[in-house]
C-alpha cells in the first residue's frame, strides 16, 4: 500500500490518497492520470492491468486500487 | 422524417398514444416497430445495414458469452486435476478463441461503415496520389447509400460487443430487444451513444403514465425545438451566406461566419438532443445526457468533457484505454522512461495514444481532411497545454487576480474563441480554405461591415438579427440558471400560472419565431452526416 500511495503522491501531491473516496466521480484523476498510473503500476507490482478494469469503482480510492492489484495477483 | 416535420410530429402524437393504450408488455415491441417504421421511412435500404449490424452483434454476443460459460464450467468440472499453469495457459486459449470472435465482430462492422462512408474518401486519395505522380487512370467513385446516423448506431452496437466480451453486461438473450438497443429512434439521427447496462435499465421496463415525466418530457423537448428552430435554423440562412462564397466573404465575415457557426451547432446539436432526451422521457425511458453546458469552461480540456460527452466517453473507454494499456504501448512506455527521463518519459506513451484517438475522432466525423486536421489540431493544443501544466500553476499562485470571477470570465471568452476558431474546419470542409479565412480576419480591413449595415445582406434581417440576439441571451440566461440544478424542476416548484405561462411563451416562441414557412427549408440536423 506504501508503494502505491507513493505513486498517487507524485502524480498529485496535493491529494490526500488515505482519504479521499471519490477520485474518479469528482475528476481528481483524469483519463491521463489513470494511464500514467498503470504504467507505474506495473511498473512497480509487475501486472497488467487490462482496459477492462479501468472502472470507477476500481479507481475511486487508494484501497479500491490496491484491492485490485491484489486481485490480479492472486489470480496471476 | 426530420424531428422538425410535420410528419414526424404525426408519428410521435400517434406513438405517444398508442405506446400508453397497449399492454405495458407490448411497449417495447411497439417502439422497435416504431424504430423500423422511423427508418424505412428515411430510406428502405438502410434496413439491410442496420440489420446486417444487429444480425451479427447478436450472434457474435452470444458466441462470445458461450465460451465463456464453457470456460466456467470446464473449469469448475476440473478444478481438482488441473495445476495453475494448466488452468492458466486453457484460459488463455478459452480468450484467444472469444478474442477473435469480437474481431470478427468488429471488423465486419467497421467494415461496412468504412465502405459506406469512407470508399471515396480512399478512391479520392488514391487518385490524388496517382496523379501526382504523373498517372492518368483514375478509379471511379463508388455510388452507396449512406445510411441515416450509421456511425452512432455501429458505435453503439459495438461499444456492447466490446461489452460482453469484457464481461461488464451479459449477451442479451432475446434477439428482438437487442434490436431495439440498436434501432431505438430517437437516437438514431444524432446519438447520444448509449451503453447497454444504461439504457437497457429503462428500455424494457413497463411505462405507466406519470405526468411528471411524461410533461418533462414534453419540456424538454419544446427546449429542444426552441434551440433548433429559433435560433439555428434562422442562423443558418446567414452563415451559408458566409461558407458559401469565401471569396466575397472573408475578414470581418469570416470572423462572424465563425461565431454563427459556433451558436448555431451549439443550438442545432444540443437541440436536438434536447428533442431526443425529451421524447424517451415521455416514454419513460432515460437517456445518458451529452453535454453539461460546454461553452462555460474554462479550457480546451475541460470543454471536452462536457461537450458530446458520449462520443467522449465511448472513444476513452473503447480506444484510448486500451490503446494506452496495450502490452505493445507498455513496452513502448519502458523504452521511453528508459531512454528520454522519467518525466518525458512517462507522458509520450499518454500523448501517443491521444494521437490515435484524436486521429479516429476526426476521423468518425467525417471522411474528409478537415475533420482530420481538426482532430489533430484539437490534440496538439491539449497535449501543448498538458506540457504547459505546471507553469499555470505557478502563474495561478503568484497571481492573485488568476482567482477572481473575471478572470474565470475571461478563461470562458478565450476558451469560446478557440473552439470556434477550431470549428472553422468544421465549417468551411476544407483545410485550405479554413487557413485562408482565419489569416484574413487578421489581414483584411473590411471590419466596418460589422456596423454599416452589410451584415444585413446576408439573408438575415434586422428583425432575425433581433430575435437571434434574443434567443441567444436566453441559452445564456439558462445555461447560467442550469449551474444551481435543473431549469424544470425550478419551474415546477413555481405557482401553476407562472409555469404555464412559462412554457406557453416557449411554445409560441416556437410556433412564431420557429424558422418555417416560405423561404426556409426544414433543415437536417447537422450532426446527422457524422
Amino acid at each position: 500500500m506504501e508503494e502505491l500511495l507513493e505513486i498517487l503522491k507524485e502524480l498529485h501531491p496535493e491529494v490526500d490518497f488515505e482519504k479521499e473516496e471519490h477520485l474518479i466521480d469528482d475528476e481528481i484523476l483524469d483519463s491521463f492520470d489513470i494511464v500514467t498510473l498503470i504504467s507505474e503500476i506495473q511498473e512497480v507490482f509487475d501486472v497488467t492491468i487490462d482496459a477492462k478494469r479501468i472502472i470507477p469503482e476500481n479507481f475511486n480510492s487508494a484501497k479500491a486500487l490496491y484491492a485490485l492489484i491484489q486481485e490480479i495477483e492472486e489470480e496471476d | 422524417m426530420l424531428f422538425t416535420s410535420y410528419e414526424f410530429l404525426g408519428f410521435i402524437i400517434v406513438l405517444f398514444l398508442l405506446y400508453y393504450l397497449v399492454p405495458k408488455g407490448l411497449q417495447w415491441m411497439l417502439l422497435l416497430a416504431a424504430g423500423y417504421v422511423f427508418y424505412a421511412a428515411a430510406d428502405p435500404r438502410y434496413l439491410l445495414y442496420i440489420l446486417a449490424t444487429t444480425v451479427t452483434v447478436y450472434l457474435v454476443a452470444r458466441v462470445i458469452e458461450r465460451n465463456q460459460e464453457r470456460q466456467t464450467l470446464y473449469l469448475r468440472e476440473h478444478k481438482s486435476e488441473m495445476s495453475r499453469e494448466e488452468k492458466k495457459s486453457y484460459k488463455e486459449s478459452r480468450h484467444k478463441v472469444r478474442f477473435r470472435w469480437l474481431l470478427l465482430g468488429l471488423l465486419f462492422n467497421l467494415g461496412i461503415l468504412a465502405t459506406v462512408k469512407y470508399a471515396n474518401f480512399f478512391i479520392s486519395n488514391v487518385n490524388g496520389i496517382m496523379g501526382a505522380f504523373g498517372g492518368t487512370s483514375r478509379l471511379s467513385f463508388v455510388t452507396l447509400a449512406l445510411p441515416m446516423g450509421i456511425s452512432f448506431y455501429t458505435f453503439q452496437a459495438l461499444g456492447y460487443l466490446i461489452d460482453v466480451y469484457r464481461g461488464t453486461v451479459p449477451a442479451e438473450k432475446n434477439f428482438f430487444k437487442l434490436a431495439l438497443f440498436v434501432s431505438f429512434f430517437p437516437q438514431l439521427i444524432q446519438g447520444p451513444i448509449s451503453r447497454f447496462d444504461d439504457l437497457s435499465k429503462t428500455l424494457y421496463e413497463k411505462h405507466g403514465f406519470e405526468w411528471r415525466t411524461v410533461s418533462f418530457g414534453l419540456q424538454r423537448m419544446l427546449w429542444g425545438y426552441f434551440k433548433k428552430m429559433v435560433i439555428a435554423d434562422r442562423i443558418l440562412t446567414g452563415l451559408s451566406c458566409i461558407i458559401d462564397a469565401p471569396e466575397q466573404y472573408h475578414g470581418a465575415y469570416a470572423f462572424v461566419g465563425m461565431l454563427f457557426y459556433t451558436i448555431e451547432l451549439y443550438a442545432d446539436f444540443t437541440g436536438g438532443i434536447d428533442i431526443t432526451i425529451g421524447i424517451a422521457q415521455v416514454l419513460g425511458i432515460r437517456l445518458q445526457e451529452n453535454f453539461e453546458r460546454p461553452y462555460f469552461s474554462k479550457s480546451l480540456k475541460e470543454y471536452w468533457r462536457r461537450w458530446h460527452i458520449t462520443m467522449g466517453t465511448w472513444f476513452k473507454d473503447y480506444i484510448f484505454y486500451p490503446i494506452s494499456v496495450c502490452r505493445p504501448m507498455q513496452k513502448f512506455s519502458r523504452f521511453s522512461r528508459a531512454h528520454m527521463g522519467k518525466e518525458i518519459g512517462k507522458r509520450l506513451p499518454v500523448y501517443l495514444s491521444s494521437f490515435v484517438v484524436w486521429f479516429a475522432t476526426g476521423f468518425w466525423h467525417g471522411a474528409s481532411w478537415n475533420f482530420v486536421v481538426w482532430g489533430l489540431l484539437n490534440w496538439l493544443v491539449l497535449m501543448v497545454s498538458e506540457e504547459f501544466e505546471p507553469l499555470y500553476e505557478r502563474f495561478h499562485k503568484s497571481f492573485r487576480f488568476s482567482n477572481t470571477r473575471l478572470y474565470s470570465i475571461f478563461q470562458v471568452g478565450r476558451t469560446f474563441l478557440l473552439i470556434s476558431v477550431l470549428k472553422m474546419f468544421d465549417c468551411y470542409s476544407d483545410v485550405a480554405t479554413t487557413f485562408r479565412m482565419f489569416g484574413s480576419m487578421f489581414t483584411a480591413d473590411n471590419w466596418n461591415a460589422l456596423w454599416d449595415g452589410s451584415l444585413l445582406d446576408l439573408g438575415i434581417t434586422a428583425a432575425d438579427y433581433g430575435i437571434l440576439a434574443v434567443g441567444t441571451a436566453v441559452l445564456l440566461f439558462v445555461g447560467l440558471l442550469q449551474r444551481s440544478g435543473s431549469v424544470r424542476e425550478k419551474a415546477a416548484a413555481r405557482p401553476y400560472p407562472v409555469r404555464a405561462a412559462m412554457w406557453f411563451v416557449l411554445f409560441l416562441s416556437v410556433l412564431i419565431f420557429g424558422a418555417y414557412g416560405i423561404g426556409y427549408d426544414a433543415s437536417q440536423f447537422i450532426y446527422n452526416r457524422f
